[in-house]
């Protein structure tokens, strides 16, 4: 069981404010989405709830307790997908495992033993430069995941734009991808995007996030339910969802 | 397939250049353009090499031996002077340009220096191949620390690594390839370092041998030295290149890769 609170998170840069008053909550195996304009201060809300930064006011809880600026809690994606070039892609996921102090060939064996689910076998000892996008993108997750895995990790994952940097025909292909390993793994997620139908598509719940400073304005929950139907992004219920979201993130 | 044929073809070239070089040279020694007491011919050349082979053998283990100690000592110190530097921004400050003043010293000026206190065994030599070579290596590896990507390190951070962990998995290999750049600039510093060390005094090694040679106005044994000099230091340049494949095979993938 894993479940994420922010309280009145402020984080203030140089005395302007980035972020005003979030106050956000991940449940177990939950999908949460964070939507927003580019500059509404999403990538500077996850560095805080990763420990990376520490807020001014306000505080992060893990099941319960206080985590406010510690960092190797929480599983974290970065907007780039950070792969080590220099390390193969077995030992590029399980970095998380090593870190923490797991002997290589063990780490390695735990890694190797979800290549498959995560559609990667045949990569492990390819280096990150013979992999194409959306198979970097999907090791970079699964070493997310097996963070989230280990003895510090607690089933909670941060991910920042994960295919944002991908062409649409992969990422409506890894979107499913997604939705389908999800499935399989037990992870809890709060990921940004500031692709709308990707959103709808991938979530359980959606925040709104607008900027200058950055506040949560709304959240939508997506009712339709997991596994999805392959055609839900032609749906009625999509579009009235989008009409909604398009419409709330236009008033404000 | 194509590449390999073009490396072939770009091969030949440098390989014809230099015949066409060495036949000029042979053709203004052998026509007496030049007279031969001024430039001997590469034939002579040649000869003075095969002749004093064992000689020529002797000497370079010793200039090589100095090499090695010096640029070992100098890698090491240039090493630990680096990852001192990275880890302490005061250190950086006041250790960068005091660096960067002992490379305006000449080399040539320090040496004598170093033969009056430390004698004209290995050490003095071994003392100016550390100075030539440790910096190269200190530069380089230093910028290859402080130029680790920052998002990386964060990653990192986020899983909880401690800074060591963080040198280990981001810096250090992060600043291996400015290593082996460096390293082979070190490399035929620590070679001529060691000739001009000895030049000022020494019993045994290339850079006696050729003030010896120069002396009895030996030009044509001054030729081969100075030949055999730059194909040491090139053979050591290649054995750098091989270690560096070795060491670090994903940069081969990218090659292949483009």
């Amino acid at each position: 069981m894993a479940e994420l609170i922010t309280k009145n998170i402020t984080k203030r840069f140089d005395g302007k404010t980035i972020l005003d008053g979030i106050s956000i909550e991940v449940h177990d195996k939950e999908l949460v989405c964070l939507l927003g304009v580019s500059g509404a201060g999403k990538t500077t809300l996850f560095n805080v709830i990763s420990g990376l930064l520490k807020p001014e006011e306000g505080s992060v809880f893990l099941n319960g307790k206080e985590i406010t600026g510690e960092a190797g809690h929480i599983s974290y994606m970065l907007q780039k997908d950070l792969l080590l070039p220099y390390k193969t892609v077995l030992d590029n996921v399980a970095l998380p495992l090593i870190i923490q102090g797991e002997k290589k060939k063990k780490a390695r064996q735990k890694a190797i033993s979800y290549f498959k689910d995560f559609g990667l076998e045949g990569t492990e000892d390819k280096y990150p430069s013979q992999l194409s996008g959306g198979m970097r993108q999907r090791t970079a997750l699964l070493r997310t995941y097996l963070f989230s895995e280990s003895k510090r990790g607690t089933g909670i994952a941060l991910l920042d734009e994960p295919f944002s940097a991908l062409d649409t025909i992969t990422k409506s292909s890894i979107h499913e991808w997604y939705l389908d390993v999800m499935e399989k793994i037990h992870l809890s997620t709060i990921f940004i995007t500031h692709d709308i139908d990707e959103a709808i598509l991938l979530s359980d719940r959606i925040y709104l996030l607008t900027g200058k400073p950055g506040q949560v304005t709304d959240e939508i929950i997506i009712e339709e339910p997991k596994p999805r139907r392959k055609d839900f992004n032609l749906t009625e219920e999509f579009l009235s969802y989008k009409k909604k979201i398009i419409e709330k993130l236009g008033t404000i | 397939m194509k590449r390999k044929s073009q490396n072939i073809i770009n091969k030949l070239y440098s390989i014809s250049a230099i015949v066409i070089l060495l036949l000029l040279w042979q053709g203004l020694c052998s026509f007496q353009i030049v007279p031969e007491f001024m430039l001997p011919s590469p034939m002579s050349v040649g000869k003075a090499f095969i002749t004093d082979f064992p000689l020529l053998i002797d000497h370079s283990m010793t200039s090589l031996m100095e090499a090695f100690i010096g640029l070992l000592l100098g890698v090491l110190i240039g090493f630990i002077t680096a990852i001192f530097m990275d880890h302490f921004e005061i250190l950086y400050r006041i250790l960068y340009p005091l660096i960067v003043l002992t490379q305006t010293i000449p080399t040539v000026a320090i040496a004598p220096l170093l033969v009056l206190w430390l004698g004209y065994e290995m050490a003095p030599k071994v003392v100016l191949i550390i100075i030539v070579t440790f910096f190269p290596i200190a530069v380089g590896v230093l910028n290859g620390f402080r130029s680790a990507d920052s998002d990386t390190i964060n990653l990192l951070r986020s899983m909880g690594a401690s800074s060591f962990q963080i040198f280990y998995h981001v810096k250090f290999p992060n600043a291996l390839g400015s290593f082996f750049s460096s390293l082979r600039i070190s490399v035929s510093y620590s070679i001529v370092g060691a000739v001009i060390a000895e030049w000022l005094g020494g019993t045994n090694g290339l850079g006696v041998y050729m003030t010896r040679v120069r002396k009895s106005f030996a030009f044509d044994k001054m030729f081969a030295v100075i030949f055999l000099i730059s194909f040491l230091s090139l053979l050591l340049m290649a054995l750098v290149n091989f270690v560096q494949k070795k060491c670090m095979p994903w940069e081969q993938l990218k090659k292949e890769e483009e």
